[in-house]
């Protein structure tokens, strides 16, 4: 579903973010992404639907190659779910807006059916009440669970998740995991930055482990939290479990 | 002071012939008003367009709008209209420079573009300064549901850009009415060239510039209790200034 064939990216010759990063994604997959902050991971999620470009390497999305020019990327990214650390729900649109707007100008949706599809995931989510309120007015766990049904309403092949829970409160993390957990035991491929392990532990197939930029480790989720290969990726996650 | 104050004056008929001095301070107010109005939709579509231009991640885009703002904001708005009026009918080809300078109402219009587009780089900055001030993520949240920049401007970015900048907006707005006072020098009888030519028929310089400070107080009254009104109509429950 994703190939990351040996991406490189840069800012400048001497700043490298990404290093000869080589991973894939199959189908019905979940594959989460770890590492200490600066290690590139939110920055090879984001190339994954082109929005960081990057200098060398390919990324292919459902066979499509994202670094090709002649890709329709507005196409590419609607099939593409994503949901950000910071919700960036649309301030101005009611919930129920939100959920329709890409609906209706990327997909060509009508409103009726976009108000449809939008109810029922807000339902699934269990926002259903707050349809007619607008972000501001709703809790950071609502919000990302709304994120999180305005990513869904396009019908994604995958969805990618860029520390979706990193700037909620904690009692608020969980509200959060639920919906994503249930997702991935629905076979949904999702491709998820965060340094939440027991989410890890309950759902994820692989982990993979950034440093400085690196893939460091890519194993199956019980060979890493059973005895990870590198020393680094030991040592992270000696200092993450350790309370 | 040997003054003889007459406020009888406006109610005198005046020497043209087209009623009471009141009159014809009230039609060089329609003719500020109409003036205004015309400097004040150009100001606002080129400005924009402008603004978005500054913003946009394209080097030629962004060196236009640095430049077109630079251009008409560094020179005297009246040496600009100067420049429109006198100087570009002669460095046009003859013809049209000979249909220019014939335009029925040349002073109304001169003044309605030069007064637009000197106004039109301060909205431009206005503009640019409220989308910067947008979180980076919402233009990447656009991006990511599939929209193309132009609908994730129209969609999202500009309609909270314009939220946020009302307040500046409406500070330009009524600069935008009293700058319209400079066309006198081109001969324009808006509001402020009615009262001169009442003070050099009847000799009542304070009275004629009395009712001429009242109308213009009036007018930019009205102008910023629409403003306030309009601000708290577009506002976002539970956003910022939203209740």
């Amino acid at each position: 579903m994703i190939e990351i064939s040996h991406v490189n990216k840069w800012y400048s010759p001497t700043f490298q973010v990404l290093t000869d990063c080589t991973t894939n994604v199959t189908k019905g997959e979940v594959v989460v992404v770890c590492g200490p902050s600066g290690s590139g991971k939110s920055t090879l999620i984001k190339c994954v639907n082109a929005l960081e470009p990057f200098q060398s390497g390919d990324i292919l999305v459902d066979g499509t190659k994202v670094n090709d020019p002649k890709t329709d990327l507005p196409k590419l990214r609607s099939r593409v779910g994503m949901v950000f650390q910071h919700f960036e729900l649309f301030p101005h649109l009611k919930i129920i807006d939100n959920l329709c707007l890409a609906q209706e100008k990327v997909l060509g949706r009508g409103h009726d059916k976009a108000q449809t599809k939008g109810m029922q995931l807000l339902e699934r989510v269990g926002l259903k009440e707050q349809a007619q309120k607008f972000p501001a007015q709703l809790s950071g766990g609502q919000q990302q669970r709304v994120a999180i049904a305005r990513a869904l309403a396009m019908d994604p092949i995958v969805m990618l998740f860029d520390e979706p829970t990193s700037a909620l409160d904690p009692e608020m993390v969980s509200e959060v995991l639920d919906v994503m957990v249930d997702l991935a035991r629905e076979g949904m491929t999702m491709m998820v930055v965060t340094h939440e392990m027991g989410f890890a532990r309950k759902v994820a197939n692989r982990v993979i482990f950034m440093d400085r930029g690196e893939i460091v480790e890519d194993a199956a989720k019980d060979d890493f939290f059973g005895k990870p290969r590198s020393d680094r990726a030991q040592k992270f996650l000696s200092k993450i479990l350790s309370h | 002071m040997n003054y003889n104050w007459n406020w009888g004056i406006f109610f005198q008929p005046n020497p043209m012939g087209t009623g009471t001095y009141l009159d014809m301070l009230l039609s060089g107010l329609a003719l500020t008003l109409k003036t205004a109005a015309l400097a004040w939709v150009i100001a606002l579509i080129t400005g924009s367009i402008v603004g978005v231009m500054r913003t946009l991640p394209s080097k030629g885009a962004n060196w236009f709008g640095f430049a077109y703002v630079e251009f008409f904001r560094n020179m005297p708005l009246l040496v600009q209209l100067f420049l429109w009026f006198f100087v570009l009918p002669e460095i046009l080809p003859r013809a049209a420079g000979l249909w220019l300078k014939q335009l029925p109402n040349a002073p109304f219009w001169t003044a309605a573009i030069g007064v637009g587009f000197f106004m039109s780089a301060r909205v431009a900055v206005q503009l640019q300064a409220g989308i910067s001030s947008l979180p980076r993520g919402q233009k990447m949240a656009a991006t990511a549901l599939g929209l193309t920049t132009v609908q994730g401007y129209r969609y999202v970015l500009l309609p909270m850009a314009f939220r946020i900048i009302l307040p500046p907006l409406t500070s330009e707005f009524l600069n935008t009415i009293k700058n319209t006072a400079v066309a006198i020098t081109i001969g324009l009888l808006e509001l402020t060239g009615q009262a001169r030519s009442m003070q050099e028929f009847s000799f009542q310089v304070f009275e004629a510039f009395t009712a001429a400070t009242i109308l213009y107080l009036l007018v930019n009254a009205v102008v910023v209790t629409a403003m306030r009104f309009l601000e708290r109509w577009v506002a976002i429950p539970g956003y910022i200034t939203g209740k």
